[in-house]
Order: C-alpha cells, then sequence, then structure tokens
C-alpha cells in the first residue's frame, strides 16, 4: 500500500526555468547590482560566482493588506508577559517592525532587499551583455592557437628522414616469403648442385640443364622480387595538435596622472577584466602585472593601480620601458605568453610618440601574442575625433604601428559598448582556428 | 530489552520501511488515525527547495516568483541562516510527503510520524479539508495547470503569461469563496471539461495564427464550441470573489487569460483551508510525532540516543520566544497548537478542578483519543481557539492582550491572564486567527457593463483599520490590467 519512491536521481534543477524567469525580470536591477559589484571586484575576480543583493523593488508581490498603523482600531494577544498588569500603557516601537506591535497575521509582506548568489555564467552573461559582445563570441572564448607536432600513427607517404624501418622491413619480410624470393643460400646451394652435376660422370646432360634453368629462373626471380619494394615502405608521421601553452602573462599600463578620472578608470577596468577573462579561458596560468605611469612608471599592485592617483607629467615610454625590464627578468618568451594591454587618454609629452613607436616595432611587437591600446575619451572628444585619422599624437603614432602589425589593436572609447571592438580581432582568430 | 528498528544514525531504504511499518501499527491501532494511503520520497536538499519554493507543490507552473524565492531560501540555506524544512507534505490522496536525504534515521522517523500520519489524518478528517479540497484531483489538476500554462507561453508568448500571472497572484486572497462553497463538478464532468478543453485547442490550433500580429485572437474552430461557456453569465452582486468575478465578466480578457484566472484561483481555493489551519494542522502533526516517538521509546524500539536527538528537535520547533525577544515572529503554529492538543490530553486525564469548571464536557473523560479526533475533524483555529484555549495554557504561554488605537502613541494591556483576563484574551486570540477578519474585506460590488465599464470595488473596513495605502495602489494596478477598465475602490466603514 505504501510507496516508498527514491526521487533523487530525479533532473536536477527542475527549478531552472523560474529562475531564468526571475533573472529576466530582475534584469534591470540585477544588473546594477553586478556593475557595482564588479567595480568593487579585482580584475582576475570576474568569472567567479558571487552574491549579488538587489532590491525587490520591480519584482514585489504586492497584495491587499491592512494598515492598522493609519487608523482604526484592534486588539491582539502576546505571549512572555512579565510585569503588566490591565490598564497599563506600553509605547508603541518607534518604526517598522520591530517589538510587539505586529501580529501574525499581516506578516508577509515589505521583504527589503534581499541577496543571493549568482553563477559566474549568470554574471558573465550579464558583464558580456553591456559589453555588447556578439553571441558567437561569448559561447567561443576558445583554446589557444598554438601548435604542437604529436606523433600520428604511420603513413605510407613522406620524408625519407622520417621512415620508420622497423615496420618498412616487416612488410618486405612478409612480401618475401608470400612470393618466395629465393634468398642468396638458395642460389648458392643450386650452384653448388651445378658444379657436382658438371663434374659428375657420366655427364647427365638433362640435369644440367634442368639445374640451370632453376638457378637461372632464381636469380631472374630475386631480380623481380626486390628486397625492399615501394609498397613496402612505412613512414612515422606527425600532425599538428593545438596544445594550450599553459601559461600567459598581462600587462595592465595606465596612465594615471590627474586626467584619468574615475570614469576613465572604471572603463580601463572593464577592458582589463574582459582581456583577463579572455585569457583564463585559454591559459591554466594567467599573471597579471600593473605598470602605471606618470613621468616616471611604476609596478604596482591592483589597489593602487585602480585607486591611487599622481601627479607629474605623462611619458607613456617610461611605462613601456619597465615593461620590457620586468618581462627579461621575469617572464621568458619561451614559457610565457605575452599580452599587453593600455589605457590612457592619449596625452603625452611631445616626441614621446615616437620613442614609444620605436620601441613597440622594434623590441615589443616581436615579443607580444598580442598588444592593445585604448584611448579612452569623453563623449564630446569621441564626437570631435570622429574619424580615426585625425588625433592626438600618441594615437596618430599608434596607428602607424597597427598598420604595420596584426596583433596591434588600437580603439578609441567612451563607453563600455565601445570596449569589445578591441578585442575583435583577438577573439576572431580563436574563432577561426576553429571554424 | 526488545529489538530496536535502529542503532545507526545512518538510514537505509529497509531501515525505513521497518520504521514506517512499526509507526504505521501505533498510529492506526494506539492513535486510531484515521488516513490516505501513503507515498513517502526521498529527496536531496535541492529538490527540497524546489518543493517549497513553489509551495509546496511538486508540479507547479513556472513563474518567476518562484524562481526568487528560491534564490532567496538557497542564499538563506547556503549561509546557514536557516536550515531546511525537514519535510514537506501534500494534502493530496495518496498523501506525498518528502523526507530529505540528509536526515538522520531518527530525523525519518520523526518526520514520518509527523507528516505521513499527522499531516494526513488531519488533511483526511477536518472539516474544512473534506468541504474544500479535493484530494484526489489536485495532482491531475497541478499537472493539467503546468501544461496550460507552459502552452500559453509558448503559444503567447512568456511576456503575455507573466502579466496575467502577476495580476491573478496579486488578487490571491480575494480569489476564494468565503462562506459559500465553491461548485465542484463532479469528476466526470472535470474530464468531460479538460477533454472538451483539449479539443478546442486541438481544433483551434493552426500554424498560421502564429504569424497574426499579437492581440488578434484566432477564433476557435467552431464558434459554438462553448469555451466562453461561463462567460457573461448572469451578475451577482455583491461578489466577495474578486478573481472570480473578472474571469466571468472582464469585457477584454481572452478565453486563454479566463482560464489562467481560474487556475489561479483554484489554487488559491486550495491553499485557503491551510491557512485557516495553521495552528491546527501543525499542532495535530506535532501531538502525533511527538506521540508516536514516545510511545516508540517505551516499547524500547528507539534507543535513548535517538530519543534524545528527538527531544532536541521536537523542543526547538515547538520553541515560542516571548514578545520581547529579537526571535519573536509571532504565535509559533506548532507551540501553540502542539501546547492546546497537550493540554486537552492533560485534561482528560488529569483534570484540575478549574479544568472540571472550564470544560465540564470532556474533564477526566479519560478519552483523549475521542476528545482530540473530535477537535482535529470539526474546528478550525479561531474555533479550535475559542473552545479549547485552558487558563493553564494562557498562564504558561503569559497571554496577555493589547489594545491599539492607530492614533494614540501607546498600546493598552487590555487583559492579562487572570481571572478577570481569560476570556477576553482567549477570544482576542481566536479573533487573531480568523482569516476573514485578518484579510481585508473586499468585495465587487458593481459593474457598469453597458456604459463605461468601471468596475467598483468596496473595502469594508473592520474597525476602522483601512488599507495599505502604497499596496493597494498596486494592486488595483493589477486589477485594471485584468478588467481592462477603470477601476474604482471605496473604502467604507462597516
Amino acid at each position: 500500500m505504501t510507496h516508498f519512491v527514491d526521487r533523487r536521481l530525479n533532473p536536477k534543477g527542475k527549478s531552472l526555468a523560474n529562475r531564468q524567469r526571475f533573472l529576466r525580470r530582475a534584469r534591470a536591477q540585477i544588473r546594477d547590482a553586478v556593475q557595482k559589484s564588479l567595480k568593487d571586484a579585482a580584475v582576475a575576480d570576474i568569472g567567479k560566482e558571487r552574491k549579488i543583493k538587489i532590491s525587490t523593488k520591480g519584482t514585489g508581490e504586492p497584495r491587499f493588506r491592512l494598515d492598522p498603523k493609519a487608523s482604526g482600531e484592534r486588539d491582539f494577544v502576546l505571549p512572555g508577559n512579565r510585569e503588566f498588569m490591565p490598564g497599563d500603557s506600553i509605547d508603541k516601537p518607534k518604526s517598522g517592525q520591530g517589538g510587539g506591535g505586529k501580529d501574525a497575521s499581516d506578516s508577509g509582506e515589505g521583504e527589503d532587499d534581499f541577496e543571493f548568489t549568482m553563477t559566474q555564467d549568470e554574471i558573465l552573461d550579464i558583464f558580456f551583455e553591456d559589453l555588447e559582445l556578439p553571441n558567437l563570441v561569448r559561447t567561443t572564448l576558445k583554446e589557444t592557437p598554438n601548435k604542437k607536432w604529436q606523433r600520428a600513427g604511420i603513413t605510407t607517404a613522406g620524408s625519407p628522414t622520417q621512415i620508420n624501418l622497423l615496420r618498412t622491413m616487416r612488410n618486405s619480410y612478409g612480401r618475401r616469403l608470400a612470393l618466395k624470393r629465393p634468398t642468396p643460400k638458395d642460389v648458392a646451394e643450386l650452384e653448388e648442385q651445378l658444379l657436382a652435376a658438371e663434374q659428375e660422370t657420366p655427364v647427365d646432360g638433362e640435369k644440367i640443364s634442368a639445374l640451370k634453368e632453376r638457378l637461372a629462373r632464381a636469380i631472374a626471380k630475386r631480380k623481380w622480387v626486390s628486397f625492399i619494394d615501394p609498397i613496402d615502405v612505412r613512414f612515422n608521421s606527425f600532425t599538428e595538435q593545438p596544445v594550450p601553452t599553459s601559461q600567459a602573462v598581462m600587462f595592465c599600463l595606465m596612465d594615471v596622472s590627474g586626467s584619468m578620472g574615475e570614469r576613465e578608470k572604471d572603463l580601463a577596468k572593464r577592458f582589463y577584466m574582459l582581456l583577463h577573462l579572455f585569457l583564463k579561458r585559454r591559459y591554466k596560468k594567467v599573471d597579471v602585472v600593473f605598470i602605471r605611469h606618470t613621468h616616471d612608471a611604476q609596478e604596482v599592485n591592483e589597489q593602487e593601480f585602480f585607486y591611487s592617483r599622481q601627479s607629474g607629467g605623462t611619458i607613456v615610454s617610461t611605462a613601456l620601458e619597465k615593461m620590457l625590464e620586468i618581462q627579461k627578468a621575469r617572464y621568458a618568451t619561451a614559457d610565457w605568453n605575452i599580452y599587453a594591454a593600455q589605457a590612457s587618454d592619449g596625452y603625452t609629452q611631445s616626441g614621446d610618440a615616437r620613442t614609444c613607436v620605436e620601441m613597440l616595432n622594434q623590441q615589443i611587437m616581436p615579443l607580444c601574442q598580442y598588444y592593445a591600446y585604448i584611448e579612452i575619451l569623453d563623449e564630446r572628444e569621441m564626437e570631435v575625433f570622429a574619424s580615426e585619422d585625425s588625433g592626438a599624437e600618441l594615437w596618430r603614432a599608434y596607428r602607424t604601428v597597427a598598420s604595420e602589425w596584426d596583433n596591434f589593436a588600437t580603439k578609441r572609447i567612451a563607453k563600455p559598448a565601445d570596449i569589445f571592438p578591441v578585442f575583435r580581432e583577438l577573439f576572431k582568430k580563436a574563432e577561426g582556428s576553429h571554424g | 530489552m526488545a529489538d530496536y528498528l535502529f542503532t545507526d544514525s545512518e538510514w537505509d531504504f529497509a531501515t525505513v520501511e521497518r520504521t514506517y511499518k512499526a509507526i504505521e501499527e501505533i498510529a492506526l491501532n494506539d492513535l486510531k488515525l484515521d488516513v490516505y494511503p501513503n507515498q513517502i520520497e526521498i529527496i536531496s536538499s535541492e529538490q527540497m527547495l524546489d518543493a517549497y519554493s513553489s509551495i509546496a507543490m511538486p508540479l507547479m507552473y513556472n513563474h518567476w516568483s518562484f524562481g526568487k524565492t528560491f534564490a532567496r531560501e538557497e542564499a538563506m540555506y547556503r549561509a546557514g541562516y536557516s536550515a531546511l524544512a525537514y519535510e514537506v507534505v501534500i494534502n493530496s490522496s495518496p498523501c506525498i510527503s518528502y523526507l530529505l536525504e540528509e536526515n538522520t534515521m531518527t530525523m525519518q522517523a520523526l518526520v514520518m510520524a509527523h507528516a505521513a500520519f499527522g499531516h494526513n489524518h488531519f488533511f483526511k478528517n477536518n472539516y474544512l479539508f473534506r468541504q474544500w479540497t479535493n484530494a484526489e484531483g489536485i495532482m491531475d489538476y497541478l499537472a493539467f495547470a503546468k501544461k496550460y500554462i507552459a502552452a500559453c507561453e509558448e503559444r503567447y508568448g512568456h511576456d503575455e503569461v507573466e502579466a496575467v500571472l502577476d495580476s491573478a497572484h496579486a488578487l490571491m486572497h480575494q480569489g476564494v469563496f468565503r462562506y459559500r462553497r465553491p461548485p465542484r463538478p463532479s469528476k466526470e464532468k472535470l474530464l468531460e471539461k479538460r477533454r472538451r478543453r483539449a479539443q478546442y485547442e486541438e481544433s483551434a490550433y493552426n500554424e498560421l495564427w502564429r504569424t497574426l500580429p499579437s492581440g488578434v485572437e484566432p477564433p476557435a474552430a467552431n464558434p459554438t464550441t462553448a469555451i466562453d461557456e461561463d462567460f457573461g453569465g448572469e451578475v451577482r452582486l455583491p461578489e466577495e470573489n474578486l478573481l472570480y468575478f473578472i474571469e466571468k465578466n472582464s469585457p477584454t480578457l481572452k478565453a486563454w487569460q479566463r482560464e489562467t484566472l481560474r487556475i489561479v484561483r483554484n489554487l488559491a481555493q486550495y491553499f485557503y483551508p491551510q491557512r485557516q489551519l495553521q495552528v491546527m494542522n501543525e499542532g495535530c502533526a506535532t501531538f502525533v510525532h511527538y506521540t508516536i516517538m514516545n510511545l516508540m521509546y517505551d516499547r524500547g524500539l528507539i534507543t535513548e540516543g535517538s530519543w534524545m536527538e528527538f527531544m532536541h528537535s521536537h523542543t526547538s520547533v515547538v520553541f515560542q520566544p516571548e514578545f520581547s525577544d529579537r526571535r519573536y515572529h509571532g504565535f509559533n503554529p506548532y507551540a501553540l497548537g502542539y501546547g492546546m492538543m497537550n493540554d486537552i490530553r492533560r485534561i482528560c486525564e488529569n483534570p484540575t478542578a478549574e479544568d472540571r469548571d472550564w470544560f465540564p464536557q470532556f474533564a477526566g473523560n479519560g478519552d483523549w483519543i475521542g476528545t482530540l479526533k473530535d477537535a482535529w475533524a470539526n474546528y478550525r483555529d479561531e474555533s479550535f481557539i475559542e473552545q479549547f484555549l485552558s487558563p493553564k495554557l494562557m498562564r504558561d504561554f503569559r497571554m496577555f492582550a493589547l489594545y491599539d488605537k492607530a492614533e494614540a502613541s501607546t498600546f493598552k494591556v487590555s487583559a492579562i491572564h487572570n481571572d478577570d483576563g481569560y476570556r477576553r484574551v482567549r477570544s482576542n486570540l481566536a479573533r487573531q486567527y480568523d482569516v476573514g477578519t485578518a484579510d481585508p474585506y473586499i468585495q465587487v460590488t458593481g459593474a457598469d457593463l453597458k456604459g463605461n465599464r468601471t468596475l467598483f470595488l468596496s473595502h469594508d473596513m473592520h474597525r476602522g483599520v483601512p488599507l495599505h495605502n502604497q499596496t493597494k495602489e498596486l494592486v488595483l494596478g493589477h486589477i485594471e490590467r485584468l478588467w481592462g477598465h477603470d477601476v474604482k475602490l471605496e473604502e467604507r466603514a462597516a
């Protein structure tokens, strides 16, 4: 009569549909909350599950309810009387629901903000949405295009250096056996027999001619059944295999002089976050190096990088020098994939831009997998510099670098949605290698 | 010593089944309970969260509010603020109880006694459940509702369906028949209706209609098919069931929207008795598990350690914080219900002079099982408290009554647990559990169906307490969405 049912193996995530509906419903609040939470997060923390706190506005479920605080009268009963006698007066609790002013029946409403955990995917969705990442890119943050040769069995064609002797000889031996190729020993035996027959008396002409014929056939057969025939030959085969290089270093370069304000740094941060996320998907280990510069460059920690401010002029090449110095000391190109991301408001000391271009062309670009430069403008400047060609000195200088190197990207941005195009090439490559 | 049913805290199916048999024997033979057949399901914690975020119904249709509850509960659970419920039980036949896989064997025994026998007996016997909910049909109905809503979402889009559900949910408490019994179609009629509904769906389905601009309703295959048979029936006023009235009379709703309202209304009606029976339902289940577990211990079926574990859990369930305690959130229905039922047993077995005075009908009759079963069957929270709350229990809880006038800056203590106060405290408490007065009393008083189609509502204020203003506006917005025209609400002193 009684049934015991084990439901534990039932498909999980039954509430997923409800959750999606909820996230969709609270989209606006959640997006604000995610962005706020990412603002305070470290660059490397993007793509971790995190707690999100949203207000219940927009996801309220209103019901008619009574408001005895507004007017009217009521009686209610409480437990736990200690000293009260009939006729006593008790001060009402000041506000909210504290104390005993609330009876059980009208509760259940008036929830405040509430907190819940969003998974990595859900967070990324929102992060990507803001950056207007194309859908394909969202799903194909793919493996690295690095290649390694790997043994891939045996083939019948190849270069002589790759001959597989063992296989070749085995084939040859089998073929020789099957075709009954006379061995040198067989030939020598026949020759011996022939010699003996010739010396025999009386001379048996018939026997001699038969032996001669056999000998001739054997020698001929040895000729046409070759010792190694082209069909015996086998080669070792190798194929290209993409292998994830296990580590990458990401250099974040930023101008921190007075002209870079809160907004500029926030945009820069998102830019770094996206790059980090991208690298994270490709490499097992990602190091991040923060280099800030004014007229002088320093390696700093993330906190200082984003939040401290320095005064001074702006010499961009100092940061490049610093980067090279660190790279030489700690990140050998053989072991590390090097990525660099530079953010600036486009201003540098006059003449410095040429130094930068030289350094980039000759020293840095040969080392880098990818170098991205973003210039953060405000919306008004964005209109002024509508054309790609016009711009400040640094911009024009970098444009020449970009024309020479495929893996050098430059972009002006004024709002989050402008960030992604910087990476377009980067992502395209990733897709291409798999498409 | 007799053989223990289990000595380990780990459970397995064989042990659970053996223990269930032992509990069943006590429940049926000693307590003489009368239950629906049981179905016991073991679920994981995620499934448990699932279950009670969709208002404890396993087959609920999809709606964002359930996702919200789930997200919140999950966060609370993960942060360790709240433990999961040990059990969820569904008023259906067979009666389905969920056991959490993490429970120890003792907890599984407790939960089976609590849910599979305590709640189950109450569901089967209480007059409100018997009259108002259809335990046999609920699962089928939920399955139908889930499918129907999903089909609507597919056909009319998530947003459209969500809008109707949002508005309907806002009126859930105004979507029940409180006094007159809802017309309950016989099973055959229901099946026939469902068959016709399905047939309609099939016949009206046409790939072409999906390409129409939104707002164009595909015509029914056969206009005489009475899919809207109930629409525009006689208007009986005043009508307290807002959802019902709107469903039948709204000038703008489409057939599927009416059906959606009907689904929400039926669910509201199904849950309405539970809202009136919180104290009794939990009290009954708690009393039953307490009694059964103790009998099992007395008979040497469970170990002392197991009994201690049970007592620890039991006492935290029936803990009642005092009003000044930070943990206080109103009366704990488990504590009050269990307290009263335990007290009834005491009055039956060992009455004091005071008890004989107050409860001459049953004090000292010795038949606590009969007395309790009668109470479980024939009362609801309000009447149960009014009838059975004893002076001793009021003293134990140290209850006192306050009088609150909104304009005054203080509450006035109107009665305490003394000879002068017992009756007043008791009836005030009973009133507190009367859903009829706790919910605002809102009725449809008129609808200008021939003119500008304004819908007139009234709120009859009980003792001058008005509606909460902000939520009132929000809910009125929802009503306007459903009704499609102006809605006017008048608050009047009763």
